[in-house]
């Protein structure tokens, strides 16, 4: 059965924009880029949009839907009320390079500052047999689909520009925590987190849990870990004492590794 | 470092600046999302106003075999002259703090609770949104200009969780021996519905210990080799399983400690007659 839906979509570029409403044929059953499309192929051919897999596996179609960062794929119309206007507006983090089109490419800056996977060389080359205990934490980090939506909606960054200097974001603190708890990763990046990537801004006011399509526990499983981690070399003087630093195979050193200077792992 | 560096105009600005998509609304969220905070607000000021009251009365704090959680232990020589109502009682006390204290005891052992839960991952989510705004709701603009998070003094501070933990599991061990004093009456062993309180109240705080980040990482969680150490393997699944639930955790053993002090107060002023099973 179909029936006119009310868009108001965000048009614009750097130079400013504005929010125009649509009324476009949509069908039960579909989803919020579906009447995009919609939109695009019979009011508005010039209207900028990313996507790509449909099916919230490729992390494309971020934008904001009434206000909440979402895949635009898995964003069903039958969760709004009937007649209801749906607002959508690209993602507010980012610079906007046109319509629901953003510029993310502070998140790649990011990736590849990362230290990657470093094994010693007493490890055995890869590929290591290793105990399904021992990388069952990680796998559930390996979902991220890289849709950059807890990047958007940390308020770390989202409310303050200036901290994007100084801070990696939750996707990143989930990559450091998943470095640091292979059971083959020799190289330390805890200082890194902690003085280089602003994992010290977090608040760990879940946001970036709440938004995430993957249901990864990110402020759970990855950034209070890390902060616990990062809490043993750095705050904790009991643990130090003892020498309970997991450095057992390590530490590789950082100080001569520079961003980019090796492959992404 | 590549990553952007905004401008002192854009920095002003916050969300609206630079080559952002220009939306002025500081959120287009249409859902309730300020009744979470608000909620959580009103819960956690309520709780606060309360105990500090509760914490600075120095009075009915001991009906006999009940002692108050918010005065456990005792460490003043005050507490062998409480007052109850009209009456003057003798509280249980370690005595460590002479007659030069004047105040309530309450204030020397409360900095345990009140930093380990000012330090818990889960309320510095809560107060972070309801009382600090920052932010309020998940998308909805923060009112500071400026923000640093827990990278700097004073909130780094809060990197000592973990001690406030090892401090609150000695709390609940001597809660735990108030509760088990709840069954001894002058008569002898007994059970009252205060005992019930005090049980129910230990309880729920060693869930709430039990839970903990900082337990779920002291545990097992900093270790790399699970396969390696599977009693400490086993232990972090456990410790795992009740950290989903801290939040709940969290906030029924919050209330439940005021109540348990509010019912040690009632039957210590004489307001209420606490039934005896036994």
């Amino acid at each position: 059965m179909s029936y006119d839906l009310k868009l108001r979509i965000w048009r614009g570029d750097a130079n400013g924009g504005q929010l125009r409403d649509y009324v476009v044929q949509a069908e039960e059953g579909q989803v919020v880029l579906d009447a995009v499309h919609r939109t695009q192929a019979t009011q508005a051919n010039d209207l900028a949009v990313r996507w790509n897999c449909k099916a919230g596996k490729c992390g494309s179609c971020s934008a904001e839907v009434n206000g909440m960062p979402r895949l635009m794929c898995m964003t069903r119309l039958s969760t709004f009320e009937p007649g209801e206007t749906i607002t959508i507006t690209p993602l507010r983090t980012f610079p906007v390079i046109r319509d629901l089109v953003t510029d993310v490419s502070f998140n790649y800056e990011r990736a590849r500052q990362v230290p990657p996977f470093t094994p010693t060389a007493k490890q055995p080359k890869a590929p290591f047999t290793m105990f399904q205990a021992d990388v069952e934490r990680s796998q559930e980090f390996r979902k991220c689909i890289e849709c950059w939506l807890c990047q958007n909606t940390c308020h770390v960054v989202r409310d303050h520009e200036e901290n994007k200097a100084a801070f990696a974001g939750p996707r990143f603190f989930i990559r450091y925590a998943e470095l640091d708890m292979h059971p083959n990763d020799a190289l330390d990046r805890k200082d890194y987190v902690q003085d280089e990537q602003g994992l010290g801004y977090c608040n760990i006011t879940k946001c970036c849990t709440e938004v995430c399509p993957e249901h990864i526990k990110i402020t759970d499983n990855a950034i209070i870990p890390m902060k616990e981690r990062v809490a043993d070399v750095k705050y904790d003087p009991l643990v130090r004492f003892l020498g309970r630093r997991s450095r057992r195979n390590g530490p590789e050193s950082l100080k001569d590794w520079a961003p980019g200077a090796h492959h992404h792992a | 470092m590549t990553a952007t560096t905004a401008s002192p105009e854009q920095q002003e600005q916050g969300w609206r600046s630079g080559p952002r998509a220009a939306i002025q609304a500081r959120t287009l969220r249409k859902d309730r999302w300020w009744a979470e905070p608000t909620i959580t607000g009103v819960v956690l000021v309520s709780f606060i106003a309360y105990s500090t009251w509760a914490a600075f009365k120095n009075a009915d704090y001991y009906a006999h075999p009940y002692l108050s959680p918010f005065y456990s232990p005792c460490l003043a020589t005050i507490c062998e002259s409480a007052r109850a109502g009209s009456q003057v009682v003798h509280a249980p006390t370690v005595g460590l703090f002479g007659p030069w204290w004047v105040i309530s005891p309450a204030i020397i052992v409360l900095i345990v609770p009140l930093g380990f839960r000012m330090s818990c991952y889960y309320y510095r989510k809560a107060y972070y949104r309801a009382l600090w705004q920052s932010p309020p709701a998940c998308a909805v603009a923060e009112p500071h200009k400026r923000y640093r998070g827990e990278s700097r003094f004073p909130l780094i501070l809060h990197n000592a969780h973990r001690y406030f933990f090892y401090l609150g599991l000695l709390f609940n061990g001597i809660l735990t021996w108030d509760a088990i004093e709840g069954f001894h009456f002058s008569n002898g062993w007994g059970m009252g519905f205060g005992s019930l309180m005090l049980t129910v109240n230990a309880i729920l705080l060693w869930t709430y210990s039990l839970s903990c980040h900082s337990c779920r990482h002291i545990v097992g969680g900093r270790l790399k080799h699970f396969s390696r150490h599977p009693l400490r393997f086993k232990a972090w699944g456990f410790v795992s399983k009740l950290n989903a639930h801290h939040m709940r955790f969290a906030w029924v053993s919050l209330i439940f400690v005021a109540l348990t002090d509010l019912y040690v107060r009632l039957v210590a002023s004489g307001w209420v007659h606490d039934p005896r099973f036994f």
